[in-house]
């Protein structure tokens, strides 16, 4: 197990880049602790797959450095690592027996026999696959055999840290709940150090500790899936967690009061901004409420999602949303107000904190 | 892909069938009409029922172009099986090169057959060829229309000049379908160059390395042309394949009956080899 | 590492190109320093024999006819195979299994057990010596190796595509041209590389099924070397000029040749 440092890490897929819009990664500078669950989420492209093949050595970073445990790994090559990977789609040996197939890295490393013998029962009886050890893997399902390219992943005790490449996509959704409870229970039996990228939040904020939250070749928070829930630190975070995903409405902002149009808003504090920056309010949906006081809206659709119903809604003749509950009516001329607690202030497109309020407002 | 029943696709393949049995069930009706008379001209013909086919399968003559024609595809098929799967492994799996490498190597596929002889005959010459005066000053002396080992080795560098590219051509198609996340496993799980090439490589190329035998297999059993216009079967016999051996009994000796009787039996010894090739490798397939 | 990596490759490409270099070479030297000894290059450099072929209607009326014949066998094996390798791919049906094989075995028919019969085929229904003649024969060979490289890549085209395409109310025909073809394209001209290969090389057939009128540049160029002496500098330039269709042809297929060898399925 390792801390694993990345130190102002860039990296660039051309061989010359020239401006920021070269690099696939920016600038990462971030720290993951020894036996931390980790996930890296966000949208597809965003550099959080370059990301992982840096760490395990598939890549060569253009600039920086990796430290594992303070030494620098960042010439070496993947074996000299001891890193495991797990990728998005199931790699297995086809032409090996499944037990073959989990002992194969052991082997490759001269593991004694009587060890690789205990350690691939393990996880043949882990991931389910015993009364098949013997199988040849071409047959198995693509489901069975991602479960093998993970057995691969956890079969070496001694690994730095572990890497998942979206591994579940190809997994059905009840299976894809198993595994990851298992992946979870394993951590905390074993305290590897597992880094997890996903695009997909639920997979994120259950299987992380701490979730680090990228776009476009940069890290734009790093924190508990509740931080990230409350107070998302970009506008980009408010978008992408959270379904639907926060309210931001650009809005002009003198001491304490924010001005939508002709409607204002009390905000919880005062905050310094930089004149000329671009303001919005971010609301997640869960903190709007809807009643006969506040700013007028128009009803624009309701979608029933069982225990809750959305509001999709217009104020100023701009979209937001409201989550209210199953039994709630909604009056006729309805009217919004924010919750204090749940209201959060962005200065170009980065949040700023609000006041002496904001203390408060903290858990 | 699961298929439905439908006996109207039939109407799709009827043009398909009619056209390639009319190309091959008349001649081959005719052929076997052939193996079974006896003819002296004017049209006149006895039936000898299985006469030729005694007389081809016991002639020592007939055994010692099979077993030529079966040294030489099993040569030619030792040799560019390996080299055409060790040349695309050697190649880069992307880049600007690529592209002019594979251009140049699928350029002795295009060249017609008899060329492809002429153009060996050219080189090998013992006074004016690149390969034959330079073989000859180096001290080995060569010659391929006196030496039947040097007419040997003539011909089957020369179908390894030629065909090679075909292997090597299906082997990187094979190994381009490989997806990158194979290699990058490999690596993470410390396999050797050699697990890789045995354990993802290879079983990743079966398929077409199955097509690059079969079609290796059929095509250096028929093999005619090239050597054919570079030895013209000799020195003496050494290089009469079945194909040349064919084409002189039936039409430089005009035995018709020999010549029908050998075809058929070239043709059934074709289908047999080719077909075990087939299901013992897509046996080892399902495995 | 990298310089050996680039040394197989190299090592190979220069021994196919070595032969070709020759026989360029030869194509421009007189036949007086070809008969006088070994050289390396030509030193009385004249394009007096390329002159010869492209002048006189015997040699270049070979280059038409061996490329007629193999424009019409490339569109009559194809436009053939399409449909049939379509019934393939899709559907079953009684005896298919049977009749995929039937055709592959015609792939296996060594030309010289056909050659007689052809002969006598084609002259008792009078196109012997005419460029149909060849393209019908070498359907022989090219139809079923068009059907399996088609079925290959059509078997990769998902069949909802056809179902979505019946449902919005598209004939089989129109479905087939506006919609399947644009699909498998690479597929098509991949297929029509390979028939245009294996008729353009193959001479046996061609010969015997021509004599004067549609023979081919191949059986022109075998005339040579046996009827006017060992006119070699004629015969190199004959073959240099043979090697150009191909290499064309190649060309323009250079990005799917990786692909298309692949057969559509791997």
């Amino acid at each position: 197990m390792a801390r694993i440092n990345l130190d102002d890490i860039r990296h660039a897929y051309m061989a010359s880049p020239r401006g920021d819009g070269d690099f696939a990664l920016k600038r990462v500078h971030h720290t993951f602790d020894d036996g931390g669950a980790y996930a890296l989420l966000g949208p597809s492209g965003c550099g959080k797959t370059t990301l992982l093949n840096i760490m395990s050595g598939l890549l060569k970073p253009t600039e920086g450095k990796i430290l594992f445990d303070g030494r620098d790994v960042t010439g070496l090559s993947t074996e000299e690592r001891n890193i495991a990977q797990v990728f998005q789609f199931p790699v297995v040996y086809d032409t090996m027996s499944v037990r073959d197939n989990l002992a194969f890295p052991l082997r490759n490393r001269g593991v004694a026999p009587d060890e690789i013998e205990r350690r691939v029962a393990e996880i043949l009886e882990m991931i389910g696959l015993a009364d098949r050890a013997g199988q040849k893997a071409r047959g198995l399902t693509a489901d069975d055999k991602q479960k093998i390219a993970l057995g691969r992943g956890l079969v070496r005790s001694d690994v730095s840290a572990i890497l998942f490449d979206e591994p579940l996509t190809v997994i059905d959704p009840h299976m894809k709940w198993v595994l990851r409870s298992q992946l979870k229970e394993l951590h905390r039996r074993f305290a590897f150090t597992m880094v997890y990228v996903t695009h997909d939040q639920t997979e994120a904020l259950t299987f992380a500790d701490q979730v680090v939250v990228m776009n476009d070749g940069e890290i734009v928070q790093i924190g508990t899936p509740e931080e990230l829930f409350e107070r998302p630190n970009h506008t980009f975070v408010g978008y992408f967690i959270g379904s639907p995903g926060m309210n931001v409405i650009p809005v002009d902002v003198e001491g304490t009061t924010a001005r939508i149009g002709a409607h204002r808003v009390a905000l919880p504090g005062g905050a310094a901004i930089d004149a000329g920056a671009r303001t919005e309010l971010g609301v997640r949906p869960e903190h709007v409420r809807i009643g006969n006081q506040g700013i007028p809206v128009q009803i624009d659709r309701v979608e029933d999602t069982g225990r809750r119903k959305i509001v999709h809604a217009l104020l100023d003749g701009r979209q937001i949303a409201a989550i209210v509950p199953e039994d709630a009516g909604v009056p006729a001329e309805p009217r919004v107000t924010f919750d204090a607690a749940g209201i959060n202030l962005y200065a170009n497109s980065w949040r700023v904190a609000l006041g002496p309020a904001e203390e408060g407002a903290r858990p | 892909m699961t298929k439905t029943w439908n006996n109207r696709a039939w109407f799709l393949v009827l043009p398909v069938l009619l056209l390639v049995a009319f190309n091959a069930i008349i001649p081959l009706m005719t052929v076997v009409n052939y193996s079974v008379q006896e003819t002296f001209g004017n049209n006149l013909f006895f039936l000898e029922g299985t006469k030729w086919y005694q007389d081809v399968l016991t002639s020592s003559r007939f055994h010692a172009s099979l077993l030529r024609q079966f040294t030489f595809t099993f040569i030619i098929l030792a040799i560019e099986i390996p080299l055409g799967v060790a040349i695309a492994l050697t190649m880069p799996r992307s880049g600007p090169w690529v592209s002019v490498c594979l251009v140049l190597m699928a350029l002795p596929l295009l060249i017609p057959w008899n060329v492809v002889g002429a153009m060996w005959n050219i080189m090998a010459l013992p006074d004016i060829g690149l390969l034959g005066y330079g073989l000859n000053k180096l001290g080995i002396p060569y010659n391929f229309t006196r030496q039947p080992f040097a007419a040997w080795f003539t011909v089957v560098l020369m179908d390894v000049w030629h065909w090679t590219s075909l292997v090597v051509l299906l082997a990187y198609a094979g190994l381009r379908s490989i997806p990158e996340a194979y290699y990058q496993a490999a690596k993470i799980d410390g396999a050797s160059r050699w697990s890789v090439f045995r354990y993802i490589q290879l079983p990743k190329m079966n398929r077409v390395l199955t097509i690059a035998v079969l079609l290796r297999f059929m095509d250096s059993f028929m093999i005619y042309t090239e050597p054919f216009v570079l030895t013209g079967g000799g020195p003496g016999n050494a290089t009469t394949f079945l194909s040349i051996d064919l084409v002189k009994a039936a039409l430089g000796e005009f035995n018709l009956g020999i010549a029908a009787a050998m075809s058929i039996i070239y043709f059934l010894i074709t289908l047999l080899v080719s077909w075990i090739f087939y299901t013992l490798m897509m046996r080892g397939d399902e495995q | 590492m990298r310089l050996t990596k680039w040394l197989v490759p190299t090592l190979y490409i220069v021994f196919l190109l070595l032969p070709i270099y020759w026989l360029v070479n030869m194509s421009f030297k007189t036949t007086n320093e070809i008969l006088g000894g070994f050289s390396p290059w030509p030193k009385n450099f004249t394009t007096d024999s390329y002159v010869e072929i492209l002048t006189n209607p015997v040699w270049y009326n070979g280059y038409i006819s061996s490329i007629s014949y193999v424009l019409i066998n490339t569109v009559i094996s194809v436009s053939f195979a399409l449909p049939a390798a379509y019934a393939f791919s899709r559907y079953r049906f009684l005896g298919d299994k049977h009749l995929f094989f039937w055709l592959l075995t015609n792939r296996m028919a060594p030309p010289a057990v056909f050659a007689l019969p052809f002969y006598q085929l084609y002259s008792a229904i009078g196109l012997f010596d005419t460029p149909w003649a060849v393209a019908l024969a070498h359907c022989l060979f090219n139809i079923p190796l068009a059907v399996w490289i088609l079925e290959g890549f059509m078997s990769g085209v998902p069949k909802e595509i056809d179902e979505t395409a019946y449902i919005d109310g598209y004939s089989f025909p129109r479905f087939f041209v506006k919609i399947f073809m644009p699909l498998i394209a690479s597929g098509i001209g991949v297929t029509a590389f390979f028939c245009f290969m294996f008729s353009w090389v193959e001479l046996l057939l061609a010969k015997t099924l021509t004599s004067v009128a549609a023979k081919p540049i191949a059986a022109v160029m075998t005339r040579t070397a046996s009827t006017s002496g060992y006119e070699l500098g004629l015969l190199a330039a004959a073959g240099v000029l043979t090697i150009i269709p191909g290499a064309i042809v190649i060309w323009f297929v250079r990005n799917y040749i990786a692909k298309g060898f692949a057969l559509g399925r791997v």
